[in-house]
C-alpha cells in the first residue's frame, strides 16, 4: 500500500474490531443464533463521517422510484418507526418521466446527506433518454458496487456454503451510453475502459479484501478478444495485485466464470470485473442464494453511499399481479447494511438477524421463494421479533448496570 | 432482459425454450447453460451459416488425456448428432442420441469425468451395442 496516499484512500466498509457481546438465545423468540449485538458506536467509512446528524438523528434519502419500490419504502419507514431507529428519511421523487432538474435536485440531496436509499427506476427500451439509474450513480461518482451474496439457511438453493462478494465497477465500461449510428442498420457502441478507474476498482477490491479478511480476489475478464479494453483491465488488477502478497490473485474469463458458478461456486472469494459481467455475476449469485428479493447491494464513491436491491430491480420484482407479494428482504437488509453505515451497529445487526430470523427459523417466506406469506406479513414478523430482542437486550442491560449503595 | 435471464437460468432453467441474442451475451450463457447440465464435457454445438456449417465441441484439448483412451466422446458425438439433424437425417440421429442417452441413464460404463471407470472405446462399444 505504500503507492497510496492516505487522503486518496477510497471509504470502505471496515470489518469491525470489538468484541462481540454474547446474548443469551431463548428458545421462546427464536432469536437468530448469529446474531451478535455490539454496543458502541462506531463510523464504518473509513475517515468519512455521515454529515447528516442532528441531535442524534440521521437524515437519509429515500428515492422510492417506481413499481414495488414505493411499497417497499413505506415498509422500510414502518420498520424503523417502530423500532425507534434514529433515522429520517428525505423523500426525493425520481420516476422514468422525471426532468433534468428534478435528476439534479436528487443528485444533490444524496450529496447533501451522503447517504441514500433507492429503489429501481425503469428504464423503458423504447425512450430515447439514458437510463436514470445510470446516470444518477455517474454523477455521484459511485464508482463501485458490491453485492455480498452469502447463503440464507432455510432457503432451499442447490449449492450451499456460498459465500461471494462481486465488486463491479460502477460507471464505465459497457455503460458509458455512447452509441452512434452512420450507415442506416449499423450500429457502433463503445465500450471504454480507463486506466484510472480499472486502477481505482482494482485497488479498491483489493483493499476491501484485506479490510475484511479475505483470501482470494478474482478478475473476471474476456481479454482474449477484447484485448485492449479488457486486457488493460486485467494489467490493472494484476500490478494492484503485486502490491498485496497476502492475497491470492487470479483471473478468469467471463463465460468460463459463468459456468463455474453454477458449477462448484465455492470456489470463489472476492470477485472484481467490468461492468457489464458485474451485471451478470450479481445475478447469478442472487440467483444461487435464492432469488432477486434476497440480496442487497450498495454503491460506494468517494463522498456518497447509495444501497438499493443487488440485483437492481430485475423483472422479479416488478412483474407482480397483485400487490404485497414481492419479497421485501433485498430492501430490508440493504435498509440495515445502510444504518450500520451510519455508524449505529446495534440496531442494523439487530435487524439484519430478524430478517434472517424470519426467513429461517420461522420460516415466513414470500411466494418466490417458496412460501405463501405476503410482504406485509413477513414485515409484521421482522418488527416482531426485531421489537421483542431489543426488549430483551434492554431488560438485560438494565439488569447488568451497577447498583448504586446510597 | 440479459440480467433476469441469468438470474432465472440459474433457478429454473426449464422455462426456457430457444434463446436468440448478440454474440457476447451468448458466449456467456452458452457457458452457463453447459454448467447446468453437467459441463462441457457433454455439451454439443453447432455453427450455421448460409453456405455451410460446422459442428464442434466446445470442450479443450485435454493434453493431458490425450491418447490414453480415458476422453469422453459425448460432446463430439452428440455435435455429430445435431449435424445429422442439420442434413435432414432426422431418424439415424435420434436412434444415435437415444443410445447415448440410455448408456449415460444406466450409469453403469462412464468415462471419468462423468465418475466412472470406463475406457473410451468401452463406452463407444456400449453405444454401438444399444445401437443394435
Amino acid at each position: 500500500m505504500a503507492f497510496y496516499l492516505k487522503h486518496q484512500m477510497p471509504p470502505l466498509l471496515v470489518a469491525r474490531n470489538q468484541p462481540p457481546v454474547s446474548i443469551r438465545i431463548t428458545n421462546q423468540n427464536k432469536i437468530s443464533r448469529y446474531f451478535i449485538g455490539r454496543q458502541k458506536r462506531n463510523y464504518s467509512a473509513a475517515g468519512l463521517q455521515p454529515v447528516s446528524c442532528y441531535g442524534g438523528r440521521h437524515v437519509v434519502t429515500l428515492i422510492p422510484g417506481e413499481g414495488v419500490g414505493e411499497e417497499m419504502a413505506n415498509h422500510v419507514e414502518k420498520i424503523f418507526d417502530k423500532l425507534n431507529i434514529p433515522v429520517d428519511f428525505e423523500k426525493v421523487e425520481l420516476t422514468s418521466s422525471s426532468t433534468e432538474e428534478e435528476l439534479q435536485n436528487a443528485v444533490m440531496a444524496v450529496q447533501r446527506n451522503r447517504v441514500a436509499l433507492k429503489g429501481n427506476i425503469a428504464t423503458a427500451v423504447n425512450d430515447p433518454r439514458l437510463s436514470l439509474n445510470v446516470r444518477l450513480r455517474q454523477n455521484l461518482g459511485l464508482f463501485a458496487n458490491i453485492v455480498h451474496g452469502k447463503s440464507i439457511p432455510g432457503i432451499p438453493t442447490k449449492h450451499v456454503g456460498v459465500d461471494i462478494i462481486v465488486i463491479r465497477e460502477n460507471t464505465e465500461g459497457e455503460y458509458s451510453l455512447l452509441e452512434h449510428e452512420n450507415i442506416p442498420g449499423v450500429v457502433e457502441s463503445l465500450k471504454v475502459i480507463t486506466r484510472e478507474k480499472s486502477y481505482q476498482i482494482a485497488k479498491f477490491a483489493f483493499l476491501y479484501a484485506k479490510k475484511n479478511g479475505r483470501r482470494k480476489v478474482t478478475a473476471v475478464h474476456k481479454a482474449n478478444i477484447m484485448k485492449l479494453g479488457d486486457g488493460l483491465f486485467l494489467e490493472c488488477c494484476q500490478e494492484v495485485a503485486l502490491g498485496f502478497p497476502e492475497i491470492e490473485f487470479n483471473s478468469m474469463i467471463v463465460d468460463n466464470t459463468a459456468m463455474q458458478l453454477v458449477a462448484n461456486p465455492q470456489q470463489f472469494d472476492v470477485m472484481v470485473m467490468p461492468n457489464l459481467y458485474g451485471n451478470i455475476v450479481n445475478n447469478i449469485v442472487a440467483g444461487l442464494i435464492g432469488g432477486a428479493g434476497l440480496v442487497p447491494g450498495v454503491n460506494l464513491g468517494q463522498h456518497c453511499a447509495l444501497y438499493e436491491v443487488g440485483t437492481r430491480g430485475s423483472a422479479v420484482h416488478e412483474a407482480h399481479e397483485s400487490a404485497d407479494q414481492a419479497n421485501p428482504t433485498a430492501y430490508i437488509l440493504a435498509s440495515a447494511l445502510m444504518i450500520k453505515h451510519l455508524g449505529l451497529d446495534t440496531d442494523g445487526t439487530l435487524l439484519r438477524a430478524a430478517t434472517q430470523s424470519v426467513l429461517s427459523d420461522h420460516r415466513i417466506q414470500t411466494r418466490d421463494i417458496g412460501g405463501s406469506a405476503s410482504t406485509s406479513q413477513v414485515v409484521d414478523a421482522i418488527v416482531s421479533v426485531a421489537w421483542n430482542t431489543q426488549q430483551i437486550l434492554r431488560n438485560e442491560s438494565k439488569q447488568n448496570k451497577p447498583q448504586t449503595l446510597f | 432482459y440479459l440480467d433476469t435471464v441469468c438470474l432465472n437460468m440459474v433457478n429454473d432453467p426449464t422455462q426456457f425454450d430457444v434463446l436468440v441474442m448478440p454474440n457476447l451475451y451468448g458466449d456467456i450463457l452458452s457457458d452457463l447453460c453447459a454448467g447446468l447440465i453437467g459441463g462441457l464435457g457433454v455439451t454439443p454445438s453447432g455453427n450455421i451459416g448460409t453456405k455451410s456449417a460446422i459442428f464442434e465441441s466446445v470442450h479443450g484439448s485435454a493434453p493431458d488425456i490425450a491418447g490414453q483412451d480415458k476422453a469422453n466422446p459425448t460432446a463430439l458425438l452428440l455435435s455429430a448428432v445435431m449435424m445429422l439433424r442439420h442434413m435432414k437425417f432426422f431418424d439415424k440421429a435420434a436412434l444415435i442420441e437415444k443410445a447415448v442417452f440410455s448408456v449415460i441413464a444406466e450409469n453403469k460404463i462412464l468415462t471419468g469425468d462423468l465418475g466412472g471407470t470406463s475406457k473410451c472405446s468401452e463406452y463407444t462399444d456400449e453405444i454401438c451395442r444399444k445401437l443394435n
